[in-house]
């Protein structure tokens, strides 16, 4: 059996083993979980390791590992994986999230058995989005991922939860609307009169290659790239995002601003711009301006937000939004970048989520103005905080600097004035991002002892356990293993990126 | 002629055989024991339901009969065979209505479904329009009587007459094109009239007139009126049936009719687009829409099922054999999902009489395994992957698209944001809502259970099986 396959069916399997268990037993749920989820981190491993062997190996095909099994004979839908260099980053991201948010739920107490059940199909759906290379198996991954959001948000969210929820929802469904019309506009074109039609990501690219006509692509990509562009937090498309990430339960927020949202960048990038490269030339300025704001925006909205949340759902408004903004600008380095940007954006969230969710389960609100000085009692979780933030304002030696340069680095390759102008725009995020981030340590890690809304009855404030710190050490030994070796992986992206990035050499 | 035409007509003869004996059962034993009636109506129809699937293998069939009035296809022949099914499965969730509320008038009940299900089969295989016309009121007039079941209720006999006065409304409109029809081809068999039909204005005319007739048996707005009221008078059991079997049935006759008839030339093939685009955008809007506002489940199924016939006429616009495919696909899904949903909801109204979504809150606390089985036709409905729902609305929207019809395909794929919005309202009211005092847990019956469960069983298969697809693009439709 294909390698990659593992990635749906073990989730598949930890979903079976998790349905027949019991609700009240928890404890075997919980080991369930954690075992499979260092099953996939291994997978994930072993894939990488076996994936640069082989490139180093002399392999060129651009996707290795591939399989193709036929499913719609009448449609030629083939359930068909494989990897490329982007997608093994993609997987080892997932993988690393899935796990330590599966550890980080240990402290979801009501229906634990539901919520991880939702939990694994998102992850079905995530997994099996970054494996395919079917346009139509892609896009049935992409919907299986997001409708768990509903409930997971709905039933185990705080403040106004539902609303956040089925605005979630609906959004982000409207988003694929858009795409589910781009995918049809790309299929009909996707060979010369008379060919026979294909969802086959590679074989649609070739022939689009070898086409005199590209009207149609003036049409559909930017439909396809709105419709990811949803999921990736989009101006004006990003509402939906800060909502949903406030209200989520922990690892949700986690592993949707860690993971689901990186589904958009990829797909703006694989789908979109891999399969209509000249619509994206001929239009990719119309994004960069919506990208450019989405980053200098989010941003600004971050630094007058007081509810912690909301303060990271903003800044992911703004680093998803430099993600497609790097794509936008369509050449090898600034490309890369992306891809790095999108990894260590992920694990950075994952572990802001991560820290407040624990935070706001001890002091009752995630409100700025009711915290301080909570350095004095839970120093390990605050200096970590620091730590996610650091990454976040792009301190060398961590990951965030590593992609924030490549990015910026690559952009300014543009010689005309409008890419430079943009990029300077989009630079001035950096700063920002340090005003908003060093307002946050300053006020809630530091300064007088104030605790919210403490209970009474309550086990009272406390430091990470163990549980919470494997989590978040887990985390940080991957922020830190990018920031000071990111040769490796940049290297792997960059092979994946080559032959797209050629597209786009005028 | 020989009588081995009569081979042809297999699934109506043996439907009349199945009737007759229902009524015979009844007349002789249905006074001293009306379970072995009711066990004796699902078992014939069961028998037959499973004989009509070896009639498929038939391959000597001849395809007419009656010189021409009465056509068969392969298409035709499979979608009579998904409809048995599917009235197999009205009948296991009215079981239990039928042993308790409704016991005394039992058989009049099975008998009557079936005679509505007898005019089906000849309006789907008509090849004229005087039979497609008798099949069509064959169909309707059981149907008043159905809806009116419910004797001792106000709301029965008002849902009823609705229905008649519809009813007889749309078939005088009906009745009045096909007059013009006649006028202007000077015959009424399907493929001497596709030869004339040239799109004159007298002939766009009688089409028209001929629409909006067929339209009120599919509820496309603005013929929808009826709709609601009368799907909330009804008992329940009709109600299903009639938003499922009797809108398939009138879907096929109606692309056959409009592919294989009024497509003679492109000035009139065309006309017929720009028609049907406008119905298409407006049914499913206003379906959509109205359905959001709804509180009683029945009525909020009703809009739902309107919108849902719009996405149904995505395929008949398409105009080709795929999307012939797709709409029968659609029928199908559509039918095992719908039912499931109304079998919920007969279930609950069976056990405490509660019919508003407010009810519905908390159900998931107390009744969970209904309550994921009710989650799972609303994402089905609403076209969620990986269930069946979202193959039958992809392949649909698909065979749309591969005419052109881009705008039209984007219109209804933002109005499906709309559906799943209030979709998610039950969803919402099941599983997150609190409620100070749920619906109490209790035991439905085996045989709702089972149908549950095949159901269920559909709606995550058939999506993920791609030979069911395979199988009906490889069945002949006549186009």
């Amino acid at each position: 059996m294909n390698i990659l396959s593992l990635f749906v069916i073990i989730p598949l399997i930890m979903m079976a083993v998790i349905f027949c268990i019991s609700g009240e037993n928890k404890k075997l749920i919980r080991s369930v979980m954690t075992v499979g989820g260092a099953c996939l981190v291994a997978t994930s491993a072993y894939l990488t390791i076996q994936f640069l062997q082989m490139r180093a190996g002399g392999e060129s095909d651009a996707f290795l590992f591939t399989d193709s099994v036929m499913w719609y004979e009448a449609f030629n839908i083939h359930y068909s994986v494989g990897v490329d260099g982007i997608s093994v980053a993609m997987l080892l991201l997932s993988s690393v999230i899935v796990l330590t948010g599966a550890i980080i739920s240990y402290a979801i107490e009501t229906k634990a058995k539901e919520y991880y059940l939702w939990f694994l199909m998102l992850s079905v759906g995530v997994y099996g989005f970054f494996i395919s290379v079917d346009l139509f198996t892609m896009f049935l991954f992409y919907e299986v991922a997001l409708i768990p959001m509903y409930l997971l948000i709905g039933l185990w969210g705080s403040g106004k939860k539902e609303y956040s929820a089925m605005k979630l929802t609906l959004m982000l469904m409207g988003g694929s609307a858009f795409l589910m019309i781009g995918i049809f506009g790309i299929y009909y074109n996707s060979v010369p009169e008379g060919g026979q039609l294909t969802f086959n990501l590679q074989e649609i690219a070739a022939n689009v290659a070898m086409q005199e006509n590209h009207d149609w692509e003036m049409i559909f990509f930017p439909l396809t790239f709105i419709g990811f562009g949803v999921l990736g937090a989009m101006f004006p498309f990003h509402t939906w995002s800060p909502d949903g990430h406030a209200s989520a339960p922990t690892a949700v927020s986690m592993l949707h601003a860690g993971v689901l949202m990186k589904l958009g960048g990829y797909g703006c990038f694989r789908v979109a711009m891999y399969l209509m490269p000249h619509a994206a030339l001929e239009l990719g300025w119309i994004f960069i301006i919506l990208t450019g704001i989405s980053v200098v925006y989010g941003a600004f909205s971050a630094c007058v937000q007081t509810d912690l949340k909301y303060i990271n759902a903003y800044s992911s408004v703004s680093h998803c939004g430099l993600v497609l903004f790097a794509l936008l600008m369509m050449n090898q380095t600034a490309m890369t970048g992306a891809i790095l940007q999108m990894v260590s954006h992920g694990l950075m969230t994952a572990l802001f989520f991560a820290l407040i969710g624990i935070i706001y389960g001890m002091t009752h609100t995630r409100d700025i103005r009711e915290m301080s000085g909570l350095m004095k009692i839970m120093p390990v979780l605050c200096v970590c905080y620091v730590i996610a933030g650091l990454a976040s304002l792009g301190l060398p030696g961590l990951s965030g600097f590593v992609a924030e340069m490549t990015i910026f680095v690559g952009a300014f390759q543009h010689a005309d004035t409008f890419h430079r102008v943009f990029v300077i725009f989009g630079c001035t995020s950096i700063v920002i991002t340090a005003v908003y981030i060093l307002r946050v340590v300053g006020k809630v890690l530091f300064g007088p002892l104030q605790t919210g809304h403490v209970a009474e009855n309550d086990k009272g404030l406390r430091d990470a356990v163990l549980y919470e710190k494997i989590a978040i050490f887990t985390l940080i030994a991957c922020i830190a293993a990018i920031g000071l070796a990111p040769l490796w992986l940049s290297n792997m992206i960059r092979e994946g990126i080559e032959p797209i990035a050629n597209l786009f050499i005028k | 002629m020989d009588y081995s035409n009569f081979l042809s007509m297999s699934h109506e003869i043996s439907l009349v055989v199945v009737m007759a004996l229902v009524l015979l059962v009844d007349l002789f034993i249905g006074d001293k024991n009306k379970k072995i009636c009711q066990i004796a109506a699902m078992g014939l129809f069961l028998a037959h339901t499973v004989l009509c699937f070896t009639y498929l293998s038939d391959a000597s069939a001849v395809d007419e009969a009656f010189g021409g009035m009465y056509v068969n296809s392969e298409m035709a022949v499979l979608l009579k065979n998904i409809l048995n099914v599917g009235t197999c499965l009205v009948f296991m969730f009215a079981y239990n209505w039928n042993t308790t509320e409704n016991e005394e008038h039992s058989s009049e009940f099975y008998f009557l479904i079936l005679s509505t299900l007898l005019g089906m089969y000849l309006m789907m295989s008509a090849g004229n329009f005087l039979m497609f016309y008798i099949g069509l009121e064959t169909a309707s007039i059981p149907m008043a009587a159905l809806v009116a079941f419910n004797k001792n209720k106000k709301e029965s006999a008002e849902a009823a007459a609705k229905y008649v006065l519809t009813a007889a409304f749309s078939s005088g409109v009906m009745l009045f094109g096909t007059s013009m029809i006649y006028a202007s081809c000077g015959t009424l068999y399907f493929n001497d009239v596709y030869a004339m039909f040239h799109g004159s204005a007298l002939q766009i005319m009688a089409m028209i007139f001929f629409m909006a007739g067929v339209g009120f048996k599919l509820s496309l707005v603005p013929f929808h009126l009826w709709t609601a009221d009368t799907y909330q008078g009804a008992p329940t059991a009709v109600t299903s049936f009639l938003s499922v079997i009797s809108k398939g049935a009138a879907a096929f006759a109606f692309m056959c009719i409009m592919c294989k008839v009024f497509s003679g030339s492109g000035e009139a093939t065309e006309s017929w687009k720009n028609i049907m685009w406008w119905i298409i955008i407006f049914t499913i809007t206003v379906g959509n829409i109205f359905a959001v506002r709804q509180t009683n489940m029945k009525r909020f199924m009703a809009f739902s099922s309107i919108s849902q016939a719009g996405y149904i006429m995505l395929g008949v616009i398409a105009g080709t054999k795929m999307g012939m495919d797709a709409l029968t696909y659609y029928i199908l899904i559509y039918m095992v999902t719908n039912l499931a949903a109304f079998g919920i909801i007969s279930s609950i109204e069976d056990h405490t009489g509660k019919l508003n979504r407010e009810d519905y809150n908390g159900f998931y606390e107390t009744n969970p395994k209904l309550a994921l089985v009710m989650m799972l036709a609303m994402f089905s409905l609403g076209g969620i992957p990986p269930f069946a729902g979202f193959f039958s609305k992809f392949f649909i929207f698909m065979a749309a698209s591969n005419q052109g019809e881009y705008l039209l395909v984007f219109l209804a794929l933002l109005n499906t944001v709309i559906s799943l919005y209030y979709y998610l309202l039950v969803v919402k009211a099941m599983f997150i809502n609190k409620s100070e005092n749920p619906i109490a847990n209790f035991q439905s019956d085996n045989m709702t259970r089972a149908g549950l469960v095949i159901c269920t069983i559909c709606m995550i298969c058939i999506g993920l099986i791609s030979s069911i697809y395979g199988y009906i693009q490889m069945q002949q439709c006549g186009f």
